[in-house]
């Protein structure tokens, strides 16, 4: 099977470093923020965002994990529903600018998942959306608003961002279908 | 792995594998409730129907609430306001609720077995909230579910069920998941209270109450169901009491950190003294909300393979 590098280790070590500059120009510091982080890369993404966060304002934002599965839009159709993970949100979404962290966009739909689940935590001032990868295709009006790299991809494209916490190394490739 | 079955029966028929699988979907599913809205769109469009043979106020309300928490429809048939008492027949009236669009029904019934009829027949999948003195799988998934909770893990765990082994449906269902989830499993009560069923079980038989708590890390108290008896087991309530009932004195021969639970509603100073039974309330509240959890966790699964059949 066919296999691109789209990103190593190292450019995924600078883009989180960008991203998070991003985020503190944005919303002026790191004092409202809190980083949500969306099952299972997701959150490791937003840990080191968080690190990050850490090492420049000497804040450490809440975080929380987002397990979206039973907010899907295909429960109804898909033939093997997939095991239901917990969310843990430890602290109140009120008034926060929230960030909140996927490894791949897509078709949006797990977006849109996330912002139902995390509405019903209560009312954040704002959401804001970090992809590490935006592989385009999208079926709901969603874009992100901090992003890694932009990559044209066929559907029958495989997109994978493989990180050290859950698959030994650091690298964002495509596998032809 | 992945939930195969349409229906959830009883605990006989269960692995430990899915077993475990409930038990760790409720887990997930126990964090929803502790939010400021307690709802989540998993079971949007899906119709459940509470059918309800039985008496029941605890175990009807922790399903309805499972199900309103998975923004399921929900109707509710209990026995003095449906046309049982014009002499329809149990399936027919299950036949009826399908065709109102109930794609899952749960059943309380005074009859063994009933729900397995329901499951040969009908579309719909079935979930057994209790039939006569067979299954209660949900209480013994929610048992099991507080245990885990409790004790880390039920493998090795020396568990000691004590009373009404004979007409309980909870005691058969927690004998079969604690076996099979590799607890030690002791029965004791008045011999003509133990069940036949129990040496197939595996299960280790007592008619000494200190006996059989000797070093036992959890004792689940069954209720003596003054309405199930309907010819004489035993000579006196006091009797039973003096050598069943659990009180401080009897409970020091039980591991320092013994867990004492009861699936409610407690005969005060009849299977427990009343202070063992202070203690044990707090155990008892977070049962009931782990009832909920675990419920949620039984509807989610079956829904998804009732999807796949």
């Amino acid at each position: 099977m066919a296999k691109k590098i789209l990103m190593d280790s190292e450019t995924i070590d600078r883009t989180i470093v960008r991203i998070t500059s991003e985020i503190l120009e944005k919303n002026k510091g790191a004092r409202e923020l809190a980083v949500i982080g969306i099952r299972t890369r997701g959150v490791h993404i937003a840990e080191r965002i968080v690190k990050r966060i850490n090492k420049l304002e000497k804040i450490k934002p809440p975080m929380g994990t987002l397990d979206i599965t039973l907010y899907r839009d295909d429960l109804r159709r898909k033939t093997e529903w997939p095991k239901v993970e917990r969310t843990e949100i430890p602290f109140s979404v009120e008034d926060k600018e929230v960030i909140l962290v996927d490894d791949v966009i897509y078709t949006g739909r797990t977006t849109r998942a996330a912002l139902e689940e995390i509405m019903d935590f209560g009312r954040p001032s704002s959401i804001q959306l970090v992809a590490m990868v935006d592989r385009g295709h999208r079926e709901l009006p969603i874009q992100p608003d901090y992003l890694g790299i932009q990559v044209n991809t066929l559907s029958t494209e495989k997109v994978r961002v493989h990180l050290k916490e859950t698959d030994g190394k650091d690298e964002v490739i495509v596998k032809k279908g | 792995m992945t939930f195969q079955r349409k229906h959830i029966l009883g605990l006989e028929e269960l692995s430990a594998e899915e077993i475990t699988l409930i038990l760790d979907t409720a887990e997930s599913m126990k964090e929803v409730s502790a939010r400021d809205v307690k709802k989540v769109p998993a079971l949007r469009g899906v119709t459940v129907c509470n059918l309800f043979y039985e008496p029941s106020t605890r175990t009807r309300s922790s399903f309805e609430i499972a199900e309103k928490r998975l923004s399921a429809d929900v109707l509710n048939f209990t026995l003095s306001h449906s046309s049982v008492t014009k002499g329809e027949t149990l399936l027919d009236t299950a036949r009826n609720l399908e065709a109102m669009g109930a794609s899952v029904i749960v059943i309380r019934h005074p009859m063994s077995g009933s729900p397995w009829l329901l499951a040969k027949e009908l579309n719909s999948s079935i979930i057994n909230a209790g039939d006569g003195s067979h299954e209660h799988p949900s209480q013994a998934l929610l048992d099991l579910f507080t245990i885990r909770e409790m004790k880390g893990e039920i493998k090795g765990l020396k568990v000691a069920i004590v009373g009404d082994i004979l007409h309980s449906r909870v005691a058969r269902s927690n004998v079969w998941g604690l076996i099979k989830l590799g607890a030690e499993v002791r029965v004791v009560g008045p011999p003509t209270l133990i069940p036949k069923y129990i040496e197939n079980a595996n299960a280790r038989t007592f008619y000494n109450l200190e006996e059989a708590i000797e070093g036992a890390d959890v004792i689940i108290m069954l209720r003596i169901q003054m309405e199930r008896q309907e010819s004489v087991y035993f000579p006196s309530l006091r009797e039973y009491s003096r050598f069943y009932g659990l009180t401080r004195e009897k409970l020091k021969g039980a591991d320092k950190d013994a867990t004492v639970m009861h699936p409610g509603p407690i005969n005060r100073g009849i299977e427990l003294s009343s202070d063992i039974a202070d203690d044990a309330s707090s155990v008892i509240l977070d049962q009931v909300s782990n009832g909920i959890a675990v419920r949620m966790a039984m509807f989610y699964l079956v829904a998804s393979a009732g999807r796949n059949q």
